[in-house]
């Protein structure tokens, strides 16, 4: 390695005192400046923060994101959400492919550009979409490209790429993106125009047990999709006895078709930072993160100046509006690329710069978290709507939703419909009213909460988005009749086999299986005992898998065999005989047939008649 | 009296060892022999089936186009299939070489490595087997669930002579297999 290398290495580490709990950022740097980590970088990295090799080479292969081969200058990821491509992104991909000379996950020889495939980075409703290094292009066609490589080829700056910006704090000094908002319904509660530190001033009026006891009596719930009730969490965080506490903002936004979070950091980051404030009041906390996910970089320097005016403002740091015994600072954890760290306990182990590997449980993270403190880790959404209910009441609170799932929730609608975008409604809504809003007249089939959601057909379409009914953290992806169920439901098994963090067998192994049965009913060589095999098999990997990932990834799989059951009986059929249709004997022997030069004895009749 | 259920059996990628560990079962083949006949058979050397079989107990995978004729003649021939041990279940030893799968030409690698490039091998003139009369290889090893249906399977590697012998006789009595711990712990 040359001395430049090494010193930029070296101060990307002293960057963070060498600390290996900081390994998220000093290998953000390094990949940055070198375009790559590779083993040398690795070996310096592990003995300066005091670690092994294989500690930092383990960190570095799980994020898509980091790399031991030299990436580009340039790189540019196209999303390959389902939505992209029904958008187009296939021909886009040929487009750059042809244009650059390279396939997906190639590097051009001199160096210039990388060219890969990435899962949904959270544009579904202006897609096709990529991330040019951190730069967001949104409604690609392969006409753009053209003028996209062109620019790119002069200027070497994605950012110059950036003409129009979108609107809202999109056009920002520092956040410069041609990203829109595409609010299509405000609501009371979040999109709406208020100041967002009243709930903070009347929550430091109270004690941190008052604080806490109004949050659940607003009965206010997890936004990520579980559903947990917020103040039983944040009671059990404030109830074990510690020295340090910490409350994590989940903003690792990676469920295929949500984007609601993004538009929430980009108009909301106030409300968002009060609401982790008013956290860490109530259970006690001193530090917070904001766990961001890395394809939502472009909004970080944004982030930092909003936290930067909230310290002068001393809405953060110590003695915060005049509460001398309360203190409290957030820092901004990037992410990179890990759709498993949306799972809290792996976004903690990603946090302590580690493999985003989920951690067992219990101890759950309230009771022993981040560094082993008592960590309460709260989805972005419901953070933001902490202040709202401290500001006007939890009774205004209740009073939207249903029993089961008090407020409003914020809907991402994308795919087959007129006006893709964010809807914030009340808990109870029918699926059928938000089509109805969102134009997408001929739906057939919708996503409800992303991948590990349900998929659901017309049948279905007068249920509530509740907890109690149709549960879901924020996606709602349309498909028109036009649109292949099963094709869908493949994608989003390829989507966990990509995304699984490999550590439990179930989940690494069981989900290609799943999607070997459903590609065999796919090819038309199915039966029905196929069926039974795939319900079976999901039993065992949602009964039997460490996390979260493993628990929902079946459901693509379970949902559509339950509500689009016709599709499935049609695809499979008796085969009386016992043989198996999807082993095809000629196929398996094209190969020795050429190696050998010669024909088989058996199954090619010329040579004679034993078949 | 009622008629001896007719059982077929072969060794196709395999070792024959489930078929020794099927002689293991000492003077409980008497008894076996007092509920069913073998039929086609390494047993009896019966190379054809003279009539059809109740059951058919297979060893091994499937490497070759024998392998997959002999198997798929098994299931017309066969009411019920029993695959034994871990060659016909999941496909064993042989398997290995489904592991060459990233190359072009993984059969062809497979050859090289075990016939000329492989440091070990004395083979001067690099040459690979290919007489006429030997069978054509598959581009890689099937499970006997891979090329037909498969009704019941006995792991083991192999499986002893007892748990042979108690889940034969099980299921020709038509009788639950055993469940006993010892006999399906294998470590």
């Amino acid at each position: 390695m040359d001395n430049d290398n090494a010193t930029l290495i070296k101060q990307a580490c002293a960057d963070y005192d060498n600390d290996p709990r900081r390994m998220m950022d000093i290998l953000w740097q390094v990949q940055d400046k070198l375009r790559c980590i590779d083993g040398e970088a690795m070996s310096l990295i592990a003995s300066l923060t005091g670690t092994y090799r294989v500690e930092v080479e383990g960190v570095v292969s799980f994020y898509a994101f980091f790399s031991d081969k030299r990436k580009g200058d340039i790189t540019i990821r196209l999303c390959d959400d389902i939505i992209d491509r029904h958008a187009g992104a296939q021909a886009v991909a040929e487009a750059f492919s042809g244009a650059l000379g390279i396939q997906p996950g190639e590097t051009s020889t001199d160096g210039a550009f990388s060219l890969e495939f990435t899962p949904c980075i959270g544009m579904c409703d202006q897609a096709p979409a990529a991330l040019i290094n951190d730069v967001v292009v949104t409604r690609l066609t392969p006409a753009k490209v053209k003028s996209i490589l062109r620019t790119l080829r002069k200027t070497k700056d994605p950012q110059t790429l950036i003409g129009k910006t979108g609107d809202g704090a999109n056009s920002d000094p520092l956040v410069q993106a041609m990203v829109r908002n595409n609010i299509r319904q405000p609501g009371p509660v979040l999109l709406t125009d208020v100041d967002p530190e009243q709930g903070l001033r009347a929550a430091l009026q109270l004690s941190p047990q008052e604080v806490i006891s109004h949050i659940e009596e607003s009965l206010l719930r997890g936004r990520g999709g579980a559903g947990f009730p917020t103040g039983r969490k944040w009671r059990l965080a404030a109830n074990t006895p510690a020295e340090e506490r910490y409350v994590i903002c989940n903003a690792d936004e990676g469920e295929p078709g949500t984007f609601k979070d993004r538009v929430l950091l980009t108009e909301k980051p106030d409300l968002l930072f009060s609401g982790m404030t008013i956290a860490a009041y109530a259970v006690g906390a001193r530090h917070g993160i904001l766990y961001l996910r890395g394809e939502y970089r472009y909004l970080r320097a944004y982030l930092e100046e909003t936290l930067q005016r909230r310290r002068e403002q001393n809405l953060l740091g110590s003695g915060i509006l005049g509460r001398k015994d309360f203190a409290f600072d957030i820092r901004i954890q990037m992410g990179a690329g890990a759709y498993i760290c949306g799972e809290e306990s792996s976004l903690i182990s990603s946090c302590e710069g580690k493999r985003g590997e989920p951690k067992n449980r219990p101890p759950f993270p309230v009771q022993s978290g981040y560094l082993g403190y008592p960590t309460v880790v709260n989805n972005v959404e419901t953070l933001s709507c902490v202040p709202r209910i401290m500001a006007q009441g939890a009774t205004w609170f209740r009073g939207m939703g249903t029993t089961g799932s008090s407020g409003t929730k914020l809907l991402s609608v994308s795919g087959d419909c007129a006006r893709p975008g964010i809807y914030e409604v009340a808990f109870g809504v029918t699926l059928a009213e938000i089509l109805e809003q969102a134009g997408a007249q001929d739906a057939a089939a919708i996503v409800v909460g992303g991948a590990s959601g349900q998929i659901v057909g017309r049948t279905e379409f007068h249920r509530r988005l509740c907890f109690e009914d149709l549960a879901s953290a924020g996606a709602i992806v349309c498909f028109n009749s036009s649109r292949n169920i099963l094709e869908a439901a493949a994608y989003y098994m390829d989507f966990f086999i990509e995304e699984s963090c490999g550590y439990c067998t179930p989940c690494r192994v069981g989900n290609v299986f799943l999607k070997k049965g459903l590609e065999k009913i796919m090819h038309g060589e199915g039966e029905p005992e196929d069926l039974d095999y795939l319900r079976n098999l999901s039993d065992t990997i949602i009964a039997t898998s460490r996390c979260g990932l493993g628990h929902t990834s079946p459901n693509p799989i379970l949902s559509t065999m339950e509500y689009f059951p016709l599709v499935y009986s049609a695809m499979v059929k008796e085969r009386p005989g016992g043989m198996q249709a999807g082993f095809n004997i000629q196929k398996a022997l094209d190969e020795a047939r050429i190696i050998a030069k010669r024909r088989s004895l058996i199954y090619d009749p010329a040579y004679g008649d034993r078949e | 009296m009622k008629r001896k259920k007719r059982i077929a059996t072969v060794s196709l990628a395999g070792c024959f060892g489930c078929h020794m560990s099927l002689l293991d079962m000492d003077e409980h083949i008497l008894e076996l022999m007092e509920l069913a006949e073998f039929d086609r058979s390494p047993l009896t050397d019966f190379k054809t089936f003279s009539r059809r079989c109740d059951i058919g107990v297979i060893e091994g995978g499937c490497c070759n186009e024998e392998n997959v004729h002999t198997l798929q003649e098994f299931r017309k021939h066969c009411d019920v299939l029993v695959a034994v041990g871990q060659c016909a279940i999941m496909g064993g030893l042989p398997v290995m070489r489904n592991a060459i799968m990233h190359s072009e030409d993984p059969l062809r690698e497979c050859l090289e490595e075990a016939y000329s490039s492989s440091a070990k091998v004395y083979n001067p003139n690099n040459q690979i087997p290919n007489d006429a009369a030997l069978p054509l290889l598959l581009d890689k090893v099937y499970t006997c669930a891979e090329v037909v249906k498969i009704d019941y399977q006995i792991p083991g590697c192999p499986p002893t002579g007892e748990v042979l012998w108690a889940t034969l006789a099980a299921l020709i009595k038509g009788e639950p297999a055993p469940q006993e711990y010892h006999m399906i712990k294998y470590d």
